[in-house]
């Protein structure tokens, strides 16, 4: 593995304290096949960690976020650790063995023997939480935001959570969420703990597919929460495609109107508002994709003459292919609708597409042909599609947006915009990696994690075990990688499926692309990964089982 | 009146002449685009396909306000189908604001529409009773007659079970018009499933599935015409059976008190599923993958040795110890109490004589009976003495086929359940011992691939083996299993379905009824069905979507 070449310091010492097996009983066969789960350890795994064994308990009656400043993401986010933390009971312990409130001003009394007197030290009642730069209102995460963090469990029980800025505030306090456990007697308990947090990759994505399948925003939105759980921070909404559009335009209505599968299966500008602000409150940047020119048969029924007209034997044949680039409509096009996508979506970027086009309408297109003569290029259907990116790619820089694409732009040897992001999603990628950093584009690596291709077992060490970084490469070449996406495309998936499919499995995804380089160890995950599938499935998410037989202290029940 | 119909409709044509008619129902106004959409569906056509069935294009209407439900059987009240009723009422025409997707067809007085387009009723009539049991004779054959002009629809079965069949049918045919209506096409089915034993395996102890999704599960395979939920309680993993003579077992076995099914539990899924025609038979898989049992009983297990040492191991239930046989006595005396069925797998597959090799009290065992080093005849001798329990409790009972394969000599009237690969020739071997069998090897659902998948499952011909007549006739059945390494609460729904609708049509359909690309559509359509009717059934087909989502 190349990874070996970085030779950066990592400290990374976990205590793993709590490998209290969830089933220790006797010494028998069935229990050897379990897999024991840890108990209050984070996923992904932070980047330095120490933990000892003692134990703190959280007055759940007491227990409050301080912050300094006003801050609506983080009174929002308080309100919902709040309850992700306090929310789900554990329900084999006895109401009476747990807090009560026996007095209303003389809180926290413990109704169960515990082993040594209990003090006030010993009790977390508080989550100090500090932000240095102040949090405004209209913030959205970017490329660029912050992600860093410091959480210290003291001893004491005196608790802080710093970071430079609010983004970084979300990811500590999902940790400090994933690092509270209930003990054995059911009460609210954490470790001692000291962590310095932040990502190793700064783009950490989800591909979803809503036009095979139409996703409803409410799954979409159940979506976004398990992605804040694992520090996903970009949602890649491969919104449209050739089967359908569901997509509701303002300025082009009869998109969604000719081309969604029907009237229910549509993003209306709200629904779409309402995501974004949902993502961003999470720390979540939504980068929409528009794939052109191929993959855009869903576009052409509202907009006659925007896609290439097939001719088979001299006539035209009734099909559609690619946009056509030789087409009086499709600049002008292509500009009120990316001025439109550009305001409507928040992120400096937008996916641009230019995957899988199919040269064999345009080759039947006299048109077509007319016109790459008339350009100078007869023939090199690669210079079209160039001709034709280089136009979008226009368009859309004067629409002030950045862009990503497909491999396959870069690699018809079109030539791109030098700050344009590259995602590398065919076979043999470590030579394609290579290849791209080689010509000094920034890149993004989704290959290995196209999880809509399913197989029997433990598919996921083969995810957790691909990295971004391995090929063969310079230094350079390395820092332009900007991170990688899991892709959950749709052919086969839809509400009824795409969260248990999805979830724990792009968890591993998750951890490769913010854990130090070097956390390869698959044992020691899989403990961990369990615990995390059963804290997910105990938050209400259906994360399927992905280690074999075994349980969660709550199974999942459908609300 | 059924007669008069069947006259003019002429001769009832065999199952296959309705496509011609069903493609004219086909979703065309998506397709018009151009654009490379998505598989199409068919309107109002039922899964499994029914052994006759000629449908014409003539739309009868249902009115939601006053469509009624009748039946008359020998007996004075028909609780099953009372019960379906509320059930079924349910599915045609919805019963809140998100089902409920037909306009409400209220009968205009005087309207445009023909009075006479309207049907009013639906009439069950069943020859015999409606109580008790489903079982291994049940009949569920029935005929159903929608005709062009009578107002009333009969289902006519000799069993309350062909009648539950009848009704789900019914249910499946109606569609809605361009108008928004609820509609069914004349129709005249003559039903009977091709293979008596049609089942389901779930596996409740590699991972627990709470009682909401065994019956949702139970919903689903009544609506794609299952019969037998073979229920693997137990397993090595987890034992969340609660007994009431060893209540223990539970206790140490389960994965912890909440993974556990009471008494009550038991009866509750009993129940579900007799009212939907559904027998339970439940898995006490032994002496094998039985390491749970020994928790709680102490001896049970074999022990293990190294080296001349107790290695602290457990393997196969101890055959050499007479307590093993006292207590498959009185755990099975339970069980046959509990289970009304009249069968109880027996289990009896992957036996590893390993440890009971390395085991000295079981090698003196052996010797003392004559068996040498020949641990298939201390199988043997286990398997036989616990079938002789099971049949002085008067219960039959099904075996994995590795009991046959190891030569033990099981009592004629066996079922033996066939798994592993090369299963054509297995057939040929047991069906030739006159034994009766049952097909799981291709239906495997817990392993999962990319794609269409269904279309393997379907395309399995299950008497596609060298045989004689007699011998095929001894094939009684299939089941699909879904065993729970990776599934619970979370999956197994959208997993299972409705790939396994695949294996319930060929375990009921003629075995002409056999092409994929035929069925396509077809399945497409009771995808959505199923979808609109609340569950979280997956898309198999490629892209697409459903009139109405999840």
């Amino acid at each position: 593995m190349a990874v070996s070449k970085f030779g950066i310091f990592i400290f990374c010492h976990i205590h793993i304290l709590s490998l209290t097996t969830a089933n220790s009983k006797d010494g028998y066969d069935r229990y050897k096949a379990l897999l024991p789960k840890t108990q209050g350890m984070p996923w992904p795994l932070p980047f330095q960690m120490t933990s000892s064994e003692d134990q703190l308990f959280i007055d759940k009656d007491r227990f409050v976020f301080n912050l300094d400043q006003r801050c609506d993401i983080l009174s929002y986010a308080f309100k919902r650790y709040t309850d992700i933390i306090f929310g789900a009971d554990d329900s084999t312990v006895s109401q009476t063995k747990r807090f009560s409130n026996r007095n209303a001003h003389q809180k926290t009394v413990f109704e169960f023997a515990i082993p040594r007197p209990l003090r006030d030290d010993d009790v977390v009642t508080a989550l100090h939480v500090d932000v240095q730069g102040q949090c405004m209102d209209d913030e959205y995460p970017s490329l660029q935001s912050d992600e860093s963090y410091n959480l210290q469990i003291n001893p004491n029980g005196f608790a802080t959570l710093d970071a430079k800025q609010v983004w970084g505030a979300l990811r500590g306090l999902e940790t400090f969420s994933q690092l509270i456990y209930n003990n054995d007697d059911g009460a609210f308990v954490i470790n001692v703990t000291s962590i310095t947090d932040k990502p190793r990759f700064q783009h950490r994505g989800i591909l979803l597919d809503s036009s095979r399948h139409f996703l409803s925003v409410n799954v979409l939105k159940k979506n976004l929460d398990v992605m804040a759980m694992n520090k996903i921070n970009v949602f890649h909404w491969h919104i449209v495609d050739g089967t359908s559009f569901p997509y509701e335009s303002y300025t082009f209505p009869d998109m969604s109107a000719m081309s969604a599968y029907t009237r229910k299966e549509v993003y209306s500008q709200e629904d779409i508002k309402d995501l974004i602000e949902y993502a961003r409150l999470r720390g979540i940047r939504i980068i929409p994709e528009f794939d052109s020119p191929g993959h855009s048969e869903s576009w052409g029924p509202a907009n006659p003459g925007l896609l290439t007209k097939c001719f088979t034997a001299g006539k035209w044949d009734g099909s559609f292919g690619p946009i056509d680039p030789s087409s009086n409509i499709t600049y002008p096009f292509l500009t009120q609708f990316f001025t439109e996508i550009s305001q409507v979506f928040k992120d400096q970027y937008i996916h641009l597409g230019g995957d899988e086009v199919s040269f064999d309408c345009w080759k039947s297109n006299p048109d077509v042909n007319a016109f790459m003569t008339r350009m100078g290029f007869p023939n090199d259907y690669s210079k079209l599609e160039e001709y034709y990116m280089t136009k979008l790619l226009q368009i859309v820089d004067s629409a002030k947006r950045n862009y990503i694409i497909w491999q396959e732009v870069v690699d018809n040897n079109v030539t791109v915009a030098a700050n344009t992001v590259v995602e590398v999603w065919k076979g043999e990628y470590q030579k394609e990696m290579a290849a791209v950093t080689a010509k000094g584009y920034k890149v993004l690596l989704s290959s290995p994690w196209y999880l809509d291709y399913i197989s029997y077992g433990k598919d996921w060490y083969k995810y957790y075990l691909a990295d971004p970084q391995d090929f063969n490469g310079t230094q350079e070449q390395y820092d332009l990688v900007m991170g990688g996406e899991a892709c959950l495309w749709g052919e086969f998936v839809d509400d009824t499926n795409v969260l248990s499919r999805l979830w724990p499995r792009a968890s591993p995804i998750a951890e490769r692309l913010w854990s130090p380089i070097g956390t390869f160890d698959v044992k020691s995950a899989e403990m961990r990964l369990d615990e995390h599938r059963c804290r997910m499935v105990k938050r209400g998410y259906p994360a399927q089982p992905i280690d074999g037989p075994g349980f969660c202290p709550h199974e999942f029940v459908q609300k | 009146m059924t007669n008069k119909m069947a006259g003019e409709i002429g001769v009832i044509v065999l199952f296959s002449c309705c496509l011609a008619i069903a493609i004219c129902n086909v979703q065309q106004q998506y397709r018009e685009k151009g654009r490379s959409v998505a598989v199409t569906q068919t309107s109002g056509m039922p899964w499994p396909m029914p052994k006759q069935m000629t449908v014409t294009t003539i739309q009868r209407i249902l009115d939601v306000g006053s469509f009624q439900f009748l039946v008359s059987s020998s007996t004075q009240r028909c609780d099953i189908i009372d019960e379906a009723f509320v059930r079924y009422r349910k599915y045609i025409f919805g019963n809140d604001d998100r089902t409920l997707k037909f306009k409400t067809n209220r009968k205009p007085r005087h309207g445009s529409i023909d009075q006479e387009a309207y049907l009013d009723t639906l009439q069950i009539n069943i020859a015999s009773g409606c109580d008790g049991y489903p079982s291994e004779e049940s009949n569920e054959a029935y005929t159903l007659m929608i005709s062009q002009d009578a107002s009333t629809a009969t289902i006519n079965a000799n069993e309350v079970w062909g009648a539950l069949r009848g009704l789900e049918t019914f249910s499946q045919l109606v569609y809605q018009n361009d108008m928004g209506l609820a509609v069914i096409n004349a129709t005249i089915i003559n039903d009977a499933p091709r293979f008596q034993h049609r089942g389901l395996l779930l596996d409740t102890s590699r991972h627990f599935l709470s009682l909401d999704i065994l019956k949702e599960n139970l919903e689903l395979m009544a609506q794609n015409k299952f019969n037998v939920f073979h229920w693997h309680i137990v397993d090595d993993q987890s034992f969340p059976y609660e007994s009431y003579y060893f209540p223990d077992m539970s206790r140490k076995g389960a994965y912890s008190v909440r993974h556990v099914y009471t008494h009550s539990d038991v009866k509750e899924i009993i129940e579900f599923a007799r009212v939907r025609g559904i027998r339970v038979i439940p898995e006490y898989d032994s002496p094998g993958h039985s390491q749970s049992w020994g928790l709680a009983i102490t001896n049970l297990l074999t022990k293990c040795y190294k080296d001349g040492q107790l290695s602290g191991d457990f393997g196969p239930i101890d055959p050499s110890v007479n307590s093993t046989f006292q207590f498959l006595q009185n755990f099975f005396l339970e069980i046959s109490q509990v289970f009304p069925d009249k069968f109880i797998h027996l289990g009896g597959d992957e036996v590893p004589f390993d440890c009971w090799e390395s085991n000295p009290d079981i090698t003196s065992f052996m010797t003392m009976m004559g068996y040498g080093k020949n641990y298939a005849l201390l199988e043997e001798y286990y398997m036989q003495r616990l079938i002789d329990i099971v049949q002085g409790l008067n219960k039959g009972y099904m075996i994995w086929q590795e009991v046959i394969d190891n030569g033990a000599k099981v009592a004629p009237d066996t079922i033996v359940h066939i798994w592993k690969g090369g299963y054509q020739d297995e057939l040929t071997k047991v069906t030739k011992l006159g034994y009766n069998a049952v097909l799981s090897a291709p239906w495997y659902l817990n392993y999962i691939s990319y794609g269409s998948d269904w279309r393997n499952y379907y395309q399995v011909e299950p008497l596609n083996f060298n045989g004689t007549d007699a011998q095929k006739a001894l094939v009684i059945g299939g089941e699909t299993c879904m065993w729970g390494e990776y599934v619970d609460n979370t999956n197994l729904i959208p997993r299972m379905w409705p790939r396994a609708a695949s294996v319930g049509e060929r375990l009921w359909s003629p075995m002409e009824v056999n092409s994929a690309d035929a069925a396509t559509s077809r399945l497409e359509e009771h995808r959505c069905r199923l979808l609109k009717r609340g569950f979280p059934v997956q898309p198999v087909n490629g892209p697409g979507f459903c009139s109405v989502e999840l």
